[in-house]
């Protein structure tokens, strides 16, 4: 492989404590390595912003009810396709691109490693399969478990151990990464036409409530030892006044410690917070609670969030909050899609338009802004859209842009049209706070991995880890002119290295990199009961085999990347 | 006003995709530009010069620019895509999208318009002396957002799907329309002089149909109210009066709840 050296940059890398000191970064078979060979290709990085490679924590962008979205949106590709151009294959789309374009539109942003946020399991093929065909970025996939029956069953008992084994059998069977929940037994509750709105909701016949979901997969997850933690999306997703759920959900927290190899802190990661950080009765008086929300986050280090950034587009909500999203068709009146997983999760999907004329959605703008801007701790804060349900990926510079410069974020706030409201139902005109260069590596690089149990492999630029490095065409020695330098320098990395590959040049794809898929094999002790369990439920209610659920070989994952736990003991 | 006349001189193979032919993008060009502007035809992309003799050069803005397409365009699609002003003139018939997302000026097909005219249309006048196609002043497939406003003259027949999803302006049929009429549709007015299929304002929100011909099966979501005097086009005739479609949602103003209408000529 080829050596590289990247002479002159600045580099901000919170793994190592560099805050822009000219450095030099050099590449070795892959690695990050302290000194590159004599005949290393040189980079010149002077004047210039070097980082790691980013790293998405949580985004839709492979799988079934992504698909679904592609498939009943024609209109979102509208206008958006580009033709084959050098190494890239054609694409389209805005708010659910094609896998091709996925992969590119990340790679050109500087994010090389991206976390797909719900993976059905009984479709877990089909998301390997969209893995697969997104070049570039390393993924993984979270595989719900939060209205899963096994779960549900076991945990009743609290049976720890039985759902731990369950849990290290179903990542490994589908290839995921983590234990994620969605609504927890809101969703299944939503198959008899209810939903579980508060954490003590009983989940219908299962007679079992959210917080003792989420309670006993803290304790199997840290139980196994999984690089990441509990990711969890809360109950009562968007209604105004679900802080106190939210809050609620947080506290369920108290108590537990990680306990992993990977240099993992937390034991939640609550995720797109923005959406769980509502105030008010109604519409009509709907108000930020993000200073709540973010206060409590910020004394409780066993928790990590991100923000769910609304970007003020045209996107399409899609989520295993299956109840939410019939709520949101009528709201506004735009097609509904609703896919029932067996045994496992439901799937919703909605366009939705985030109307800077419509004040709700100002408000909910602001509080994106609000959660990051009042984030003590940025290595346990981090940047997403939710793509695509606050906005889609592809606006990750522009959201950097208002959180970096508080002239952009007043500029904005003037253009709405409903600006009083959002100045008197949100603190952000308070906030002058501007995030900087090395709060962004630690928000979206260095604090991500370390959530994720990646620390040692990729968020940093020590030598010994994966050569994923992104260097930005802005000089930090010179003072931003124009807000918007940015958000174009952030759209468009001028280098962009993946695992050693030089995969951008000057914006533009100039390889398809060595993309793999990142999953977890956890080794539990032999359990007879569940395995016993698993196929007495194949047997009874699943409508496939249990040697047609899982995803096997080379088709499905032909570049794995699998992160050994053992939980033998 | 300059005058682009545009002759098909080499019919192509596959259907010609050419969202170029429109005043915007000739304004300010010269015949030779404009014969350089792209075209696709399949997955190939040529130019206009390719496929038209292009004569006369554009006005210096799209206002100032009428186009003339001669010669047989039943393969061209999207002619006077996206015009925001000025004047297309087909002298005969084309294919697909037509007129499609026009915002201003006048465009006028003197043959037939096939499926997808005005798609999305928001402003400006679509006459065709022909026949019209299926989903004309229709939203784009998967969208919500039909014509928006703007009118669209038809002096013979339209096909099926005619103002799918529309929200505003005006559609005017001289002949008959085939099923499906202003589905799913948030406002605008659509006035059939002939006769009408069925399936007329299923899931209408808001807006107007009016039936000066025969309905062969109203849809169960209508219901009747009182016969009114109405002066269309200046003709004076008697309708009875309908409301619906009462399976829908529909807005309140004023305690007041909003229906469509759909006007039967008695």
């Amino acid at each position: 492989m080829s050596e590289y050296v990247i002479k002159n940059g600045h580099v901000f890398d919170p793994v190592q404590g560099i805050k822009g000191d000219k450095a030099d970064v050099a590449i070795k078979d892959g690695k990050i390595v302290t000194n590159a060979g004599p005949g290393a290709k040189v980079i010149d990085a002077t004047g210039k912003t070097v980082m790691a490679g980013a790293v998405e924590i949580h985004a839709h962008i492979a799988g079934p009810k992504v698909n679904l979205g592609r498939i009943y949106r024609p209109e979102d590709k509208l206008f958006t396709c580009t033709p084959t151009r050098g190494m890239e294959r054609m694409g389209g789309g805005n708010s659910i691109p094609t896998t091709f374009k996925t992969g590119y539109e990340y790679a050109k942003m500087g994010y090389t490693t991206a976390m797909e946020a719900a993976m059905p399991p009984l479709f877990s093929r089909h998301v390997h399969e969209e893995i697969r065909d997104t070049p570039i970025i390393d993924e993984g996939a979270f595989p719900v478990f939060g209205n899963n029956w096994f779960v549900m069953e076991y945990l009743k008992n609290h049976e720890i151990e039985n759902t731990a084994a369950y849990c290290a059998w179903l990542l490994r069977a589908t290839k995921g990464y983590a234990i994620k929940v969605v609504n927890p037994g809101g969703t299944e509750a939503w198959a008899w036409g209810l939903n579980c709105l508060s954490i003590n909701d009983p989940v219908p016949y299962f007679d079992i409530t959210p917080a003792e979901i989420v309670k006993g997969l803290i304790e199997a997850n840290e139980y196994l030892g999984l690089p990441h933690s509990m990711h969890i999306h809360p109950n009562n997703l968007g209604n105004p006044g679900n802080y106190t759920t939210t809050l609620d959900t947080l506290k369920l927290a108290e108590g537990f410690q990680a306990k992993n190899k990977f240099g993992r802190e937390q034991v939640m990661h609550l995720t797109h917070t923005q959406f769980h950080s509502y105030g008010g009765t109604n519409w009509g008086d709907f108000e930020s609670k993000a200073k709540e929300v973010m206060d409590y986050v910020n004394a409780n280090k066993n928790i990590t969030v991100d923000t769910g950034n609304v970007t003020l587009d045209e996107t399409t909500t899609m989520t295993a909050d299956g109840p939410f999203e019939h709520h949101l068709t009528e709201l506004n009146h735009l097609k509904w899609a609703n896919c029932d997983v067996e045994l496992e999760t439901c799937a919703g999907i909605v366009p939705y338009i985030y109307s800077p004329s419509i004040s709700v959605c100002a408000i909910q703008w602001a509080i994106g802004l609000e959660l990051a801007l009042m984030a003590k701790d940025p290595m346990r804060c981090f940047i997403t859209t939710d793509h695509p349900n606050a906005g889609p990926f592809t606006r990750y510079p522009r959201v950097m842009k208002w959180l970096m410069s508080a002239k952009a974020r007043e500029a904005q706030i003037n253009a709405f049209k409903h600006k009083d409201k959002v100045l008197s139902q949100t603190s952000l005109g308070t906030l002058d706070r501007e995030i900087s260069l090395y709060e962004l590596a630690q928000m979206t690089r260095a604090g991500p991995a370390k959530s994720l149990g990646l620390a040692s492999i990729c968020g940093g630029l020590k030598p010994g880890m994966d050569a994923d490095i992104a260097i930005y065409n802005i000089n930090p020695d010179m003072p931003i002119a124009n807000p918007e330098d940015i958000e174009k320098a952030f759209t468009r990395a001028a280098c962009v290295f993946k695992s050693g590959v030089e995969v951008v040049r000057d914006g533009e794809i100039v390889s398809n990199g060595h993309k793999r898929t990142l999953w977890v094999n956890a080794k539990v002790k032999e359990n007879p009961q569940v395995m016993r369990d698993i196929n007495e439920k194949f047997l009874k209610y699943y409508s496939v085999t249990q040697a047609n659920y899982e995803a096997l070989g080379h088709h499905f994952v032909p570049n794995p990347y699998a992160i050994e736990v053992d939980a033998v003991q | 006003m300059e005058t682009v006349t545009i002759t098909m001189k080499n019919p192509p193979a596959l259907y010609l995709e050419a969202d170029n032919v429109s005043p915007d993008a000739f304004a300010g060009k010269t015949a030779a530009q404009i014969a350089e502007l792209h075209v696709y035809e399949g997955n190939t992309t040529g130019t206009l010069g390719k496929y038209f003799d292009v004569n006369g050069n554009a006005g210096a803005t799209a206002a100032e620019t009428k186009i003339v397409v001669k010669g047989d365009v039943k393969k061209v699609k999207y002619l006077g895509f996206k015009m925001s002003a000025g004047e297309v003139v087909v002298e005969g018939s084309t294919d697909l999208y037509a007129g499609a997302w026009m915002t201003g000026g006048k465009m006028t097909v003197k043959g037939n318009a096939e499926a997808f005219a005005a798609t999305a249309m928001k402003g400006g006048e679509l006459v065709i002396e022909g026949n019209a196609g299926n989903y004309l002043g229709a939203a784009y497939r998967g969208d919500w957002r039909g014509m928006k406003g703007g009118k669209i003259l038809v002096k013979g027949n339209a096909g099926s799907d005619l103002g799918m999803y529309m929200l505003g302006g005006e559609i005017v049929v001289n002949g008959n329309v085939d099923v499906h009429v202003m589905t799913h549709a948030e406002g605008g007015r659509t006035v059939i002089k002939g006769n009408v299929n069925s399936k007329v304002g299923g899931q209408l929100v808001e807006g107007t149909i009016i039936i000066f011909g025969t309905l062969d099966v109203m849809m169960p979501g209508y219901k009747y109210v009182d016969d009114v005097e109405l002066e269309i086009d200046g003709a004076k005739a008697t309708f009875a009066h309908f409301i619906g479609d009462t399976g829908e949602r529909h807005k309140k103003k004023k305690g007041q709840v909003i229906y469509g209408n759909l006007y039967k000529k008695i």
